[in-house]
Order: structure tokens, then sequence, then C-alpha cells
């Protein structure tokens, strides 16, 4: 996949890094206050492009490679991660299961829609399960008075629920666990068919702004053409192949929110004076901005080597799932950091780094916590060695 | 009615700038370089009045290097129709751009021409009145606001302790201040859709404009570090020490 035009796309790059300074940090506070984006900002990253960010151009996107929606998108995390997070689905998740397995019927209706800013939701996680599908409890089974398909169960921790009009619903299509978990299917289920709920966002410890909520599916009828590539058994492959992309999405988040809050704690520390002069001076706390830069910095290469290792079509399963262990793990030392260089004003909401410390605990979590992906690295590496040996 | 917007690469208003060492010039080397910002806000009215009816083109124009075909391809993915590229690698004086300026303006027949009002590299302020003088028009200086109705704009201008109205009859000459719009991001599907639009390159030679300069820079400064100030106890001493100064 090549991409867009490298030039056209620096000159976006441009002008979003524009509008993330000018417009989106400034409105930081009414986010977070509010516990909402603006419409009229949500409008805007509509208008700016950012919901068909990996859209082909046929289809009315931009058609981004992998590289060069990781930067978009880490160059949106500079800000508040709510803005990220609005878009973050339809381009990382929805998008990318489209692509792996969408008919071509589903690619002509479905990817103008989310270009045109129709938000995404993902539900795979459920009250009894995560990444083990085998335990999955949500199912679907075949309408007996047609060619669709009746759902019933409950997603959790669905973000962007409330602001949803589509979600990529995995439920099992048979009753037993079957191997490389043929049990589950995917469904494109327009929130608003009869049956589907939203409950009410629930609280967190961050990311103001941004929500996630349960998805509760009582005998929704969805027609045959619902079914993600027309096939049964392959939903879970579908998402585990988005869930590369989407661990690239945190992993490039991460990244970015961590030069924010490094570039936070440098201006800090230049300005803030102990024994007459600025605390910037002292070793103790360079040492800190170094190691920050130190590991900012190698998150970044491990972003470009694996987002050009995917645009040359490997697979980098394995490299993903590092890059995003790397960067959220890397992202918690830094503003953890963060908080210690503004001392005190670290403790306190006024300041930005109390913020920044909550805001990224989540990226460690989301999107496979660090132990399953150590797992599933580590399963690779065993499996690797065991076929070579 | 045409508009012509003139639009200057320059250094970004991000950047801090820094002189070299010798004292000739600002160190462009690697300097993130863009759209003047007065520019951008003369692009943006030119669009709205375009978007209100008011208008049925926008031209942008830049006279300068190569590179600045990014400036006007930012023009194009805001919205401009088209574009022209006046290239030259010397350093363009006010003049010689606005004797440009009237050259195009004679083959395009604008109604309006829009500008920043100054450039933020050598801060001339002074294109948009020479271009206004050579083609004999008159000129909106300043503006804060710009409404056209039939064959007349009338200009909000900002000066020293309010704001002057001015009625010109069309073709007239406009320059913005900053407080008269807020420019638009490019997005980007309008960035793709842009690269399709007409940009074409020409020469000062073409339209028989000599550039070489008529100015000379003697030597560039770094502006002088401001010195700390004093504190006073109370308002006696202040008064006090500015007697002492000469200045109460």
């Amino acid at each position: 996949m090549s991409g867009m035009d490298p030039e056209l796309f620096e000159q976006f790059i441009d002008q979003l890094e524009r509008y993330v300074r000018e417009r989106l940090i400034p409105a930081e506070r009414e986010v977070i206050e509010a516990d909402r984006i603006p419409d009229e900002i949500v409008q805007e990253m509509r208008d700016m492009g950012l919901f068909g960010l990996t859209v082909p151009e046929e289809y009315g996107g931009a058609g981004l490679s992998t590289s060069q929606y990781a930067r978009v998108v880490k160059t949106m995390a500079y800000a508040a991660p709510a803005y990220r997070s609005i878009f973050s689905i339809n381009v990382g998740m929805f998008n990318s299961a489209i692509k792996n397995g969408g008919t071509e019927a589903q690619k002509a209706e479905w990817w103008p829609r989310v270009a045109a800013g129709e938000i995404a939701c993902f539900g795979l996680t459920e009250p009894g399960s995560g990444s083990d599908s085998a335990a999955m409890a949500t199912t679907a089974r075949p309408d007996p008075d047609g060619n669709g398909w009746i759902l019933n169960g409950t997603k959790r921790y669905i973000t962007n629920a409330p602001h949803a009009a589509v979600g990529l619903i995995m439920a099992r299509t048979e009753k037993e666990a079957l191997p490389k978990n043929a049990h589950v299917s995917a469904f494109i289920v327009p929130m608003d068919t009869p049956g589907v709920t939203v409950g009410s966002p629930d609280h967190k410890m961050g990311q103001s702004g941004s929500h996630i909520a349960d998805v509760i599916l009582e005998d929704v009828h969805v027609p045959g053409e619902a079914l993600l590539g027309g096939e049964t058994g392959k939903g879970f492959v579908f998402a585990m192949k988005s869930l590369d992309n989407g661990r690239i999405s945190v992993g490039a988040a991460a990244t970015g929110y961590a030069r924010r809050a490094l570039d936070s704690a440098l201006r800090y520390a230049t300005e803030r004076k102990a024994f007459g002069e600025p605390i910037a001076n002292f070793q103790l706390i360079q040492q800190m901005l170094a190691e920050s830069e130190t590991e900012i910095y190698a998150a970044e290469c491990m972003m470009t080597d694996v987002t050009l290792r995917a645009d040359r079509g490997e697979n980098i399963l394995r490299k993903a799932a590092a890059f995003k262990v790397f960067a959220s793990e890397m992202c918690g030392r830094v503003v953890d950091r963060v908080v210690q260089i503004y001392g005190g004003a670290g403790y306190l909401a006024e300041y930005d780094a109390e913020r920044f410390f909550r805001d990224a605990r989540i990226y460690r979590i989301y999107e496979g916590t660090t132990q399953i992906l150590q797992l599933q690295i580590a399963k690779h590496m065993l499996r690797d060695f065991a076929a070579q040996a | 009615m045409k508009i012509l917007v003139p639009v200057k690469r320059v250094i970004d208003y991000n950047v801090k700038p820094r002189v070299k060492a010798d004292g000739t010039g600002v160190d462009l080397a690697n300097v993130k370089m863009s759209m003047n910002p007065f520019d951008e806000i003369a692009v943006e009215e030119a669009l709205r009045l375009r978007e209100k009816g008011a208008a049925t083109e926008v031209i942008a124009v830049s006279v300068g290097p190569a590179k600045a075909t990014e400036t006007l391809r930012t023009a194009l993915a805001m919205g401009a129709d088209r574009a022209i590229l006046v290239q030259t690698d010397d350093e363009v004086e006010p003049l010689a751009v606005a004797k440009i300026l009237k050259a195009i303006a004679d083959a395009e027949a604008p109604g309006l021409v829009i500008l920043g009002k100054q450039a933020i590299d050598d801060d001339s302020n002074q294109t948009g009145q020479m271009l206004a003088a050579l083609m004999g028009r008159p000129q909106g200086t300043f503006a804060n606001e710009v409404t056209v109705e039939g064959d007349s704009v009338t200009v909000k201008r900002e000066i020293d302790g309010g704001l002057e109205t001015v009625k010109l009859s069309l073709p007239a000459i406009v320059t913005t201040d900053l407080r008269l719009n807020e420019p638009r991001y490019a997005s980007l599907p309008n960035i793709m859709k842009a690269k399709s639009k007409p940009l074409d390159t020409k020469s000062p030679a073409d339209y028989g404009v000599d550039t070489a300069p008529r100015l000379k820079t003697v030597k560039v400064n770094e502006p002088p570090v401001r010195q700390a100030g004093i504190k006073v106890a109370d308002v006696d001493e202040l008064v006090g020490k500015l007697k002492a100064l000469g200045i109460a």
C-alpha cells in the first residue's frame, strides 16, 4: 500500500499540527470540564478528514498508508486523548476490519459513511470475557424467518458506544468453542437497530471527554448482509488482524502524549526556580528529562519500523504488540517523571501533570494489556524456535 | 468578480528567528517556512466573499522561489481556484512585487486585490499601497471588516484609537489586519482536491519587471536583551525614580 502523495501528506501534517496547537489544545480544559468534545470541534474534525484517514480514496477517504496514519495519530495525541479517541475506532478498528474481511457491498455501504464521520464502535469485550474469546457469551443465531441473524448479549467497555452510528459486534455462531476461534463471527450492526441499547457512560480515571459504555443486544435482528465477509467463523480472525492496527494506534498515541508531557515538563523546569535558579539546572532533573527523551525516541523509531513493515505487507503481529507494550509502558514512566519534575504542583489539578499521569494509565491496558501482549510475543517466539529446531 | 490574493512564503511565525553570525540577515537554513499569517487572512476573506456570492473566482499569486509553490498549494487547499507562481530567486522588494501584481491585475482584471497588510519577515507594509498607486485605484488598508455591495466595497479600517469606515469603488485594493477573520485549516479532502487545481509558473521577465534589489541591507542585529527592572516600595519612590529619569 503506497498511501497518499508524501508531499501532500506533509502539507496535511503541517495543517494538523497547527490545528492541534491553535484549536484543540486551547479547548482542552473545556473538553475536560464538560466531559465532552464540543460538537463544533467534532464537526471540524470530520471536515478535516480525520474519520476517513485509512479509507481508500475511491470510497471517500484519504487512503493513508499505515505509517502515515500512525503519524496522524501521534500528531493528534499531542492534545488531550479524547480527540484521538473519537475517530480512532473508525480508522483503527472498523475500517481495517472491513478492509480485512468486508465484502464489496459492505465496503461500498460503510466506508463512505464512516469516512464522512459516522462514528463506529467495536464490540469484542464482554462482562465475562475479553481476549479469551472461548468464553464469549454474545450469540448470533440464524433468524428462523429469513436469511438474517438474531443477536443477544452484552458488550462491555465499548469506546464511543454513546456516539456510535454503527458497531462491529463479535458474536458466537457455534455453541462449542472451536479451534482458531471459528465459533466467533463479526456483524455490522447499525446502532439504531431495535433491540440495541447503550448503557450510561462509565466513570473513568482519566481521558475525560471520551466515553465507554455497555452495549446491550436483545433479540437484535440483522439481515444476512450484516455478517462481515458473508462467512461465519471468521470474526475473530478479522478482529485480531484489526487489532494490529489498533495497537499501532495506541502505541502512536502513547508516544505522542509522552512527548506532550515531556515538553510541558521541560518548560516547567526552565521556569520553576529553587535555590535561586531554574530547576532545569539540577542534574537529577536533567537525568529525568534525558531518560524521557531517550525513551520517546526509541518508541518513535519502533513506530517508524513497524509501520513501514506493515506497509510492505509483512506480518507485524509480534512487532505491533512489542511497539504497543513499549510505547505504553514508556509513556507511563514519562508521565510519572513529569509529575516528579513538577514536584508539589504535579499533584495539583490546576496543573497539567496530574492529568497526563491519569490519562496515560489506560494505554497499558486497552487494546490488549501489557501482560496479554507479552504472552503473545513469547508464544510466537517459542513457536518459531520450535519450528526451527 | 475575480479576487486576486498575493501570498508570501515567510519564516513560520512560531519559529524564533536567529541572526546569521556575520550579521547579513536571518538564518533561514532548515527553518520551517509558512504562508505569511496576514496573507492567510487575505485568502480566508476572499474565500468568504466567494462563498457569499460576492466573487466567482479566487486567484492566489506568489512572487518568490520555486518553494513558494508549497505556499500556493496551501492557498489552493484552503479553497482558492487557481494559482500563479512568479518565480525568482532574488530577494524581492515591495516595489518589484507591486509592479508584478499590477501586470497580473491588468491581465486578470480582478474586482478586488486582497493582501496582507505586511509580511512578518520584513514588516514593510508597502506592497498594497504601492499597488494601489500603480493601478490608480482606491485602497482600504488594515481592514477589520470588508463588505462588498454592488460596485463598491466598504472597509472598516483599524486606525489609532478606533475604526474608520471607508467606501471604495471597485476595482479596489484591500489590506488585511489581524482581526478581520480567523483563517480556516486546509482539510485532508481539500488538500487532495487541490492537487488537480491549475498552477501556472511565470517569471518576472514575463511581466517586464526587473526585480533587482534597490535597497541594501547594511546590518542585521538581534534585538537587545531585556534588562532586569527594579522594584520600588511605594508610589512616592516610583515617582521619585521617574522624576530622576526626567520622565515625570
